[in-house]
């Protein structure tokens, strides 16, 4: 057993960690390190630096930009990232869209898209959820209906995070309504977010942030070309997509990064002029997550070398890695708050008052990442893959 | 990275596994609790005969040179079994206590004895104030002509009575609580003015009370420098601790199993419990304790020799934290789920709650390793 990378890997890391060092910049790192909301241009920003350096799709096809490493080190690579504080990639276009467009597109689908993507030229959002459908995502009921070579779409998806930054959608959409199974009948569709008929509505989260929206469909023409898969497939195209989803969320550096902040912050901080670090009933919690983040990071890992020796993805274990990932991240934030005590109170300013300190993003962001246990398949729905998929329960 | 048992270690498990598996049934060894010592001696030689009992000690004394890694798979399968013979007191424990700290004299006469079955040891340490602080001893030890003089008494000593020999701390120098000043002394059991008072722990094993009273040993029963032994009991607790991790990870296999098992057949309502989901997602958080408890075992059984100082002390406690959490965890909601009937003598995994349960506090539990790991966090990164 050993727990250590080889020396390649280590080579590697270090090849990613200077390269990260000198060319990531460093507003963009402030800002993804203090919480701030980051606009289009910083996401593609961000997007456009890794496209020239060649490793802003690591897991895709070499002939079309991927990096062909080893599952560890695409590993090694994201966790180098976030402990260095970068910008998110757009997951909907490199990470959702690509893939299924690898594995299911035309030719003439990939030919088109994939550049495009590569390159920052299309921002993609995800148009899943509807009002009356989140975890039960089978029982959508947005309606396309094919007409002169087109689909005519209506009805409403919502959460889609991104869309008003967004130039595509892939939605999916019911082409049949009349399957006895309700999987039947989806179909998966690429649609331009410039097609008149769409409006997109911002939805406002509690901690004051605009991430989501309501994205309406009102007769809007999809050509058929933009079907991906066949008709009335989508659920297959969904299902295969959901696996990528839950790939990295255990979020291991960008964790590792934030309870290095937390400490820091927690020694600053004082209780009877002591640092709060050094409080028992404070220092017990923070010590629980911590171990549970080693412990972590140790568990996907093992995972990691259970891949690369079968060769095949991951399986359902790997909704593990998303449970306790975002249960770490909610903890911190946590604690990053109560560190802060009274000072967390502050927000916003409400006029031109000097006002950047980082603690008053620390209840925002605790606020808005309630949102991790519920995104991206909420932590029930993880647990009953895992009873199912794995306990056979 | 590599998280896959080499041969050999796959191999000592394997045959361990088939060796309990056929000789080692939970009747079999209902059996041996129920015996008077408590221990078998037939299985004790299968241990010396397959090996078992010279995994980490040096070839020269008839060892095979191993490591707590190779220990490890060992260590999970006797959870999983529930062995109550002293494997860790003596492998773990006592042995490792000689093989770092005894004088060349001292590990030629006891290990290859250890390793053949031939000699069993225990460790005495643990006092009625102590707790889990192993600076904590109050035994003293006088210089007398010959050697020393013994005076004192000692707590929870784990498997005592099956013990030949002894290794008993006491003071030579210092008042309690003192880091130095603590000394290790070879004893025979048998030894005029040692009292021992056996008996049953909660988990089935044999423990004793041992009193002290005016015990004279030679010189050459000092183990270790004379009032030096601090060092030598913190890292065979630590290392101790690796392995006792490794335990817990097969006990919690267990319990893990037999519960998904009993969700699968235990019909009510017309319908098997498992069909719950107030159930399934409760069985699926002591998957997820399992895993995370496992990759904390590894971690320490491969960090315990290869890390010093404070960075072996911040990962051991923090494998004891989620270990002895993961313990309690698993053993709650496995004996919960399998209702009045986990409440039962008849059933293992009864017998796997209490064995979890004295394992989170052997060597120190959760709150222990909590205050010891924000000590040495502040020192690792000082």
């Amino acid at each position: 057993m050993d727990l250590s990378y080889n020396a390649e890997e280590l080579a590697f890391r270090d090849e990613v960690r200077g390269w990260l060092r000198s060319n990531l910049p460093a507003e963009l790192r402030q800002k993804v390190e203090s919480y701030q909301e980051l606009s289009k241009d910083d996401l593609l920003r961000w997007h456009r630096i890794l496209a020239d350096k060649g490793w802003v799709a690591p897991d895709w096809p070499k002939e079309w930009g991927g990096t062909d490493w080893t599952v560890t080190q695409r590993y090694i690579f994201e966790e180098e990232c976030g402990f260095a504080a970068t910008p998110p990639l757009v997951a909907f276009s490199l990470r959702m869209c690509a893939p299924v467009l690898l594995r299911f597109g035309t030719d003439a689908q990939k030919q088109k898209f994939l550049p495009r993507i590569y390159k920052g030229e299309d921002f993609w959002c995800q148009g899943y959820s509807e009002p009356g459908s989140g975890s039960d995502l089978a029982s959508l009921k947005t309606k396309a209906v094919k007409q002169d070579g087109h689909y005519v779409v209506t009805g409403q998806k919502i959460w889609t995070t991104l869309a008003h930054y967004a130039d595509w959608i892939f939605c999916l959409v019911r082409t049949d309504g009349s399957k006895e199974k309700r999987q039947d009948g989806i179909s998966f569709l690429l649609i331009d977010m410039k097609t008149p008929g769409i409006t997109v509505r911002p939805i406002i989260l509690m901690d004051g942030g605009h991430e989501t929206n309501e994205v309406f469909f009102d007769d809007v023409k999809v050509p058929v070309e933009n079907l991906v898969h066949e008709e009335g497939k989508g659920w297959t195209v969904a299902k295969y997509l959901l696996g990528y989803e839950r790939m990295g969320t255990g979020r291991i550096g960008a964790s590792k990064r934030e309870l290095a902040r937390l400490k820091e912050l927690a020694a600053h901080h004082t209780k009877n002029g002591k640092p709060i670090l050094d409080d028992p009933r404070f220092r017990d919690r923070l010590t629980r997550v911590e171990v549970e983040l080693m412990a972590l990071e140790i568990t996907n890992l093992r995972f990691l070398d259970q891949m690369r020796r079968s060769g095949k993805p991951p399986g359902a274990d790997v909704s593990m890695l998303k449970i306790k990932g975002t249960e770490i991240q909610q903890a911190i934030t946590e604690l990053m708050m109560q560190a802060a005590g009274p000072l967390a109170q502050a927000y916003r300013p409400v006029d031109a008052m000097d006002f950047d300190h980082f603690t008053a993003r620390l209840a925002p962001r605790y606020c808005n990442m309630r949102k991790a246990t519920i995104y991206a398949g909420s932590n029930e729905i993880q647990r009953n893959i895992i009873a199912k998929a794995t306990l056979g329960l | 990275m590599n998280f896959e048992l080499s041969d050999e270690q796959q191999l000592l498990a394997d045959s361990l596994r088939k060796y309990l598996a056929n000789d080692y049934s939970f009747d079999a060894r209902a059996q041996i609790v129920a015996s008077s010592t408590g221990y078998s001696e037939k299985t004790w030689a299968a241990f010396a005969e397959m090996g078992l009992l010279g995994i980490p000690f040096a070839e020269e004394h008839g060892g095979f040179g191993g490591n707590a890694v190779d220990l490890m798979s060992v260590m999970e399968v006797m959870g999983e079994s529930l062995v109550v013979e002293p494997y860790w007191t003596n492998v773990g424990v006592a042995g490792r206590l000689i093989a770092t700290g005894g004088s060349e004299a001292q590990r030629k006469r006891i290990l290859p004895a250890l390793i053949q079955g031939k000699q069993r040891l225990a460790f005495a340490h643990t006092e009625a104030a102590s707790r889990y602080d192993l600076r904590s001893v109050g035994a003293r030890a006088k210089r007398s002509a010959g050697g020393f003089i013994l005076e004192g008494e000692k707590r929870a000593v784990l498997h005592a009575a099956a013990a030949d020999t002894l290794i008993v701390s006491a003071r030579t120098s210092g008042a309690d609580g003192d880091p130095s000043g603590i000394s290790l002394f070879l004893i025979d059991r048998g030894a005029r003015g040692v009292t021992l008072k056996e008996y049953r722990t909660i988990d089935e094993l044999r423990a004793a009370d041992l009193w002290l009273n005016d015990v004279s040993v030679p010189a050459d029963a000092l183990l270790g420098g004379e009032g030096q032994a601090l060092g030598l009991i913190e890292d065979v607790a630590d290392y101790a601790t690796a392995l006792l991790c490794a335990e817990a990870v097969g006990g919690i296999r267990y319990a893990n199993d037999t519960t998904l098992e009993y969700l699968k057949t235990r019909r009510q309502f017309g319908v098997p419990i498992g069909t719950f989901q107030a159930l399934q997602h409760r069985m699926v958080e002591m998957v997820i304790s399992y895993e995370q408890a496992r990759s904390m075992a590894c971690l320490a059984c491969v960090k315990v020799e290869a890390a010093g100082g404070a960075e072996r002390r911040r990962v051991i406690s923090a494998a004891k934290i989620k270990v002895a959490d993961a313990c309690r965890h698993v053993s709650q909601e496995s004996v919960q789920m399998h209702g009045g009937m986990g409440m039962t003598e008849e059933l293992k995994v009864s017998h796997t709650f209490r064995r979890l349960t004295m394992i989170a506090q052997t060597f120190g539990d959760a709150e222990h390793h909590l205050e010891r790991f924000a000590a040495a966090d502040a020192a690792a990164t000082a």
